[in-house]
């Protein structure tokens, strides 16, 4: 059965070296590792960004707080929209407080330019992020950023 | 006594729990970078009876209802063609009654004065005005403004404001075209 022998007479197809396998995949590993930032919250909120096409990119993530506005996953919480601060539910009352404390965990050169971020669902009501655009305002929070999706032109 | 040899270990199995941590993390990595616009908002106002008077022709008036749509200075509008309304609106215009007047500034870096309009954008919603409208109509703005920061960019140093690397050359254009848009507080017409 020379068919079958074909192969093996030709001196068969040289092994491909998987000494090195490790050392690739450790690699990519650890790019992942280094580039992978892990969520810091988990979102209590339903959140689709809204669409925008003149967008800026937020520089420095250690200088950006996130609130976050929508309704809340838990349907038995009703669908009236409400604000998140870090891993808690909270209202517009606490808004300065949880500024103040933001401000507290950077350094002091930093305070000043700390960025809020609203990530708003697109269907909340503007009433309540007026809300909280007023209580940022009143603790001198003032600059802010507008969390959007990349949009089409 | 016959010395045994130190028994090797197994490392066929290394990559695979390399590949496990990699799956990990490949399935546990957001690699989405935070992208909006940014706006600085008006400082607290200490006093809430000061009332600043602006000429009616100095003002470009955007109101949203809360059923998401605008009138621009009275009239219907869309969101499609705001950012030329706009642009119509903050360009100079010296001598004609119906835009915003102009004024001289000095500008130190420039050593000249240079004409600027005391147009106003003011934008004023609803409470019931939904965020995804409140965000066109602020994308809108910035698309403007934007524009008019090109321009200016394009004349004074012959590329586009977002080539401009030198920070000095930012402020100039950022002090040339400022954004001039005043947020009114809103209104509860249309409930809630």
């Amino acid at each position: 059965m020379a068919k079958f022998k074909t192969s093996k007479t030709k001196g068969g197809q040289a092994q491909i070296n998987t000494a090195s396998l490790p050392d690739i995949i450790f690699m990519l590993l650890f790019f992942f590792m280094v580039t992978t930032h892990m969520r810091e919250t988990t979102p209590l909120v339903h959140i689709k960004l809204p669409e925008a096409t003149q967008v800026q990119k937020l520089e420095k993530k250690s200088l950006v707080s996130y609130i976050y506005i929508g309704e809340p996953v838990n349907k038995s919480l009703g669908s009236k929209s409400r604000i998140q601060l870090n891993d808690a539910f909270a209202s517009v009352k606490q808004i300065p407080e949880f500024v103040a404390r933001e401000r507290q965990a950077r350094p002091e050169s930093d305070r000043n330019l700390l960025t809020f971020a609203l990530k708003v669902d697109q269907n909340t009501k503007m009433g309540i992020v007026t809300d909280v655009k007023q209580e940022l305002r009143k603790s001198n929070a003032l600059k802010i950023n507008y969390s959007t999706r990349k949009g089409k032109k | 006594m016959a010395r045994r040899a130190a028994p090797e270990i197994n490392a066929g199995s290394m990559a695979d729990i390399a590949f496990l941590l990699l799956i990990f993390f490949l399935v546990t990595t957001t690699m989405d970078t935070d992208i909006g616009i940014t706006r600085i908002l008006p400082p607290p106002v200490k006093n809430k009876d000061t009332h600043v008077d602006v000429k009616d022709r100095n003002v470009l008036k955007i109101l949203i209802n809360s059923h998401d749509l605008m009138l621009v200075n009275g009239k219907p509008a869309t969101v499609e063609n705001l950012p030329q309304r706009v642009e119509d609106f903050m360009a100079l215009h010296p001598n004609d009654p119906n835009f915003p007047e102009v004024k001289e500034e000095y500008i130190p870096e420039l050593g000249k004065k240079v004409m600027m309009t005391k147009g106003v954008v003011s934008l004023k919603n609803d409470r019931g005005t939904s965020y995804e409208m409140y965000i066109k109509v602020q994308n809108a703005l910035a698309k403007a403004f934007d524009e008019m920061k090109d321009q200016e960019s394009m004349r004074y140093y012959g590329v586009p404001f977002k080539d401009l690397v030198n920070q000095k050359k930012i402020d100039l254009i950022n002090k040339l075209v400022p954004i001039r848009v005043s947020e009114a507080e809103p209104e509860n017409v249309g409930g809630q």
